[in-house]
């Protein structure tokens, strides 16, 4: 049962749209992986999705976002900040700064259900130290009296994720939600979503630059380059045979990786800024293929097994 | 936690206190002029004035009448007035209630008001409010007090005659004071409230809250304001001082009696036990002031609590 769609949106601020023609689907019980380097727009898609766009001075242009049939796009405030919390939850990148450093951990997560549950504070609180229990941190009732400074980043992170899950939402979305975090505990975090989405058959878009991490827990991925998606499909699909260059070349920066270049971290060049988007295919200034067509003409997605990449030459390179 | 952490910092007040009486003693004794000139009769003869210095033990080296006006006041002794000739803490007693009414009303005036104005502020979209308290914060900071002070007695009290001009009798003897006093400190706490309110605004935490479906109003007034008020109660700690010193000069102007009309009559006499007293008792505030401050950052922010302890 499709849970999310996103139809050709383009998102704008003033004059500029750093966001434009990005589509995507999701189901319950799937993840779908949004990858590109940082800049490729992958946050403003997040920030579409839960109608937070307005907090920085940006706004949904065309396209459609449709949540479990209901059209998300022009939806009134108080009709959003009712899914917000209670029907889709977020996870943020740094939970460094994502609580409240002024309040205890409880009140600041309590708040959830009392707001989208009707619980009480008791009851709400009584539910925090049980969702607490499960997402694998010790001693819930003592970690509600304690104030965000008192926790390690990885603790915290399973706070926010234990605000994202308190009126159980059937939408995750989860935007770089281990770039902050140490290694060890990334892992952690990544298992304990990919848990949650089993358990609870959730719908999670889980954003990141990590193409391991995509290929570890997602069923599906779209990766995104310069405020566009190059390329979408299954993770089997694209990772057998990622069509577009700049998959190819995200996939063959994976240390270890089949196809992977021993020499390269990362991909030479950076992403442009939405100020100086290039022309035609949004790659073409990267890419080793480059050929006079990519520089005037965007390309059109072309299909090809379970994946469809916008490339002019998807299926000629190998 | 708290405890100890207001501890610690009472503490760091008995240096300072001590600093501050030997500068207060030093610059009231500096002063040119003594207070026997003020004193003797016309025509009295050198032999009169020089019993009057011993008598007030003025003939002392400067560092022995440090130590006595110190150790008399452990004894809750503040000397006696030379020239007024009553013991300094009862003049100190009938006049601090004045400036301690007047400071209050002057403080809760310009916090209340200049919270309300500058989140006001901050949150409205409507352009023409945000113009009006953007002119007034302009206005109240760059407008002198005294000058205020005469505007609003020739308006209010002279021409309207809604209040009286002067005096201390009845409550409406304390509007244009408290105007006066608390016009700039409510442009002050305004801008403060209105920067602070948008700087946290852009924090991180933020946009969870709105992710969490709080309305904009609960993330208001649950989350941003007791962010906004820390760097509000800084500045109004500090402004205990700037209020009390502004009472010195609005009580002389409005011919009000008080600690500052006390003090600056003292001063014309060179009365140095009033004068020393009194301007302990305003240092003291300034300090208690600031103490207060820290305390109540302390209670509103756990990182503070934590990091002094
Ligand atoms: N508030 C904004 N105003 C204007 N441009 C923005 C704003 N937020 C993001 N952008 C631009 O949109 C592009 C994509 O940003 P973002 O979605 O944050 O990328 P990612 O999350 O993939 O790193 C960037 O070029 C960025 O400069
Ligand atoms: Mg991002």
């Amino acid at each position: 049962m499709t849970m999310l769609e996103v139809r050709d949106l383009e998102v704008a601020f003033g004059p500029i749209a750093p966001l434009s023609g990005v589509s995507f689907s999701l189901s319950k019980g799937e993840t779908l992986g949004i990858v590109g380097e940082s800049g490729s727009g992958k946050s403003l898609a997040a920030m579409s999705v839960l109608g937070l766009l307005p907090l920085s001075g940006g706004r949904i242009t065309a396209g459609s976002i449709i949540f479990d049939g209901q059209e998300l796009a022009g939806l009134p405030e108080p009709a959003y900040r009712k899914l917000r919390g209670g029907r889709i939850g977020l996870i943020t990148q740094n939970p460094m700064t994502s609580l409240d450093p002024l309040q205890k951990i409880g009140p600041q997560v309590d708040a959830v259900a009392v707001l989208h549950l009707g619980m009480t504070s008791a009851q709400a609180r009584a539910r925090t130290v049980d969702i607490l229990g499960t997402l694998r941190i010790p001693e819930p009732a003592l970690i509600c009296n304690r104030y965000p400074h008192q926790m390690s980043g990885g603790m915290k992170q399973r706070i926010v994720i234990a605000m994202a899950l308190a009126a159980d939402p059937d939408l995750l979305v989860a935007d770089e939600p281990t770039t902050a975090l140490d290694v060890t505990v990334q892992a952690q975090i990544i298992r304990l979503l990919d848990d949650l989405v089993k358990e609870r058959d959730l719908a999670l878009v889980l954003i990141t630059h990590d193409m391991s991490v995509v290929a570890q827990t997602c069923d599906k991925v779209v990766v995104m380059y310069a405020g566009r998606v190059v390329e979408r499909g299954t993770v089997t699909a694209i990772f057998d045979a990622p069509q577009h260059p700049y998959t190819q070349a995200l996939i063959g920066c994976i240390p270890g990786a089949a196809g992977a270049d021993e020499h390269l971290t990362s991909i030479p060049g950076t992403v442009p800024t939405v100020l100086n988007y290039p022309k035609g295919c949004p790659f073409h200034t990267r890419c080793a293929h480059m050929q006079p067509i990519c520089t005037t003409d965007v390309p059109a997605f072309v299909s090809h097994n379970d994946s469809a990449a916008a490339c002019h030459f998807a299926g000629d390179m190998k | 936690m708290l405890l100890r952490y207001i501890f610690f910092r009472a503490l760091m007040l008995i240096p300072v206190s001590i600093s501050i009486s030997v500068v207060i003693f030093m610059i009231v004794h500096l002063i040119p002029g003594d207070p026997i000139d003020n004193l003797i009769r016309v025509g009295s003869s050198p032999s009169d004035r020089a019993a009057l210095v011993v008598k007030y033990g003025l003939d002392q080296s400067i560092f022995v009448q440090y130590f006595r006006w110190v150790g008399a006041m452990f004894h809750g002794d503040f000397g006696t007035a030379i020239v007024l000739r009553r013991p300094v803490a009862d003049l100190i007693a009938q006049n601090l209630p004045y400036s301690l009414t007047l400071g209050a009303f002057a403080f809760a005036f310009s916090s209340i008001v200049g919270i309300i104005l500058g989140t006001i502020s901050a949150t409205t979209r409507s352009k023409v409010v945000q113009q009006f308290v953007r002119g007034f914060i302009l206005l109240g900071s760059t407008v002198p007090g005294f000058w205020l002070a005469l505007l609003m007695i020739l308006f209010f009290a002279v021409q309207l005659q809604w209040f009286p001009v002067s005096g201390a009798r009845g409550w409406d003897s304390l509007v244009l004071p408290v105007l006066t006093i608390g016009f700039g400190g409510v442009a002050l706490v305004a801008r403060v409230t209105r920067v602070a309110l948008l700087d946290v605004r852009r924090e991180d935490f933020v946009v969870l809250l709105h992710a969490k479906g709080l309305s904009s109003a609960a993330i208001l007034f649950r989350h941003l304001l007791p962010h906004a008020m820390l760097p509000v109660v800084t500045i109004l700690a500090l402004r205990i001082g700037w209020i009390l010193g502004g009472a010195v000069t609005v009580e002389f102007v409005f011919a009000r009696p008080g600690l500052g009309s006390l003090l600056i009559r003292a001063l014309g006499q060179r009365d140095y036990p009033v004068v020393q007293g009194s301007l302990l008792m305003l240092a003291l505030a300034v300090m208690l002031g600031t103490l207060i401050g820290d305390v109540a950052q302390a209670m509103m922010d756990p990182r503070i609590r934590e990091a002094k302890t």
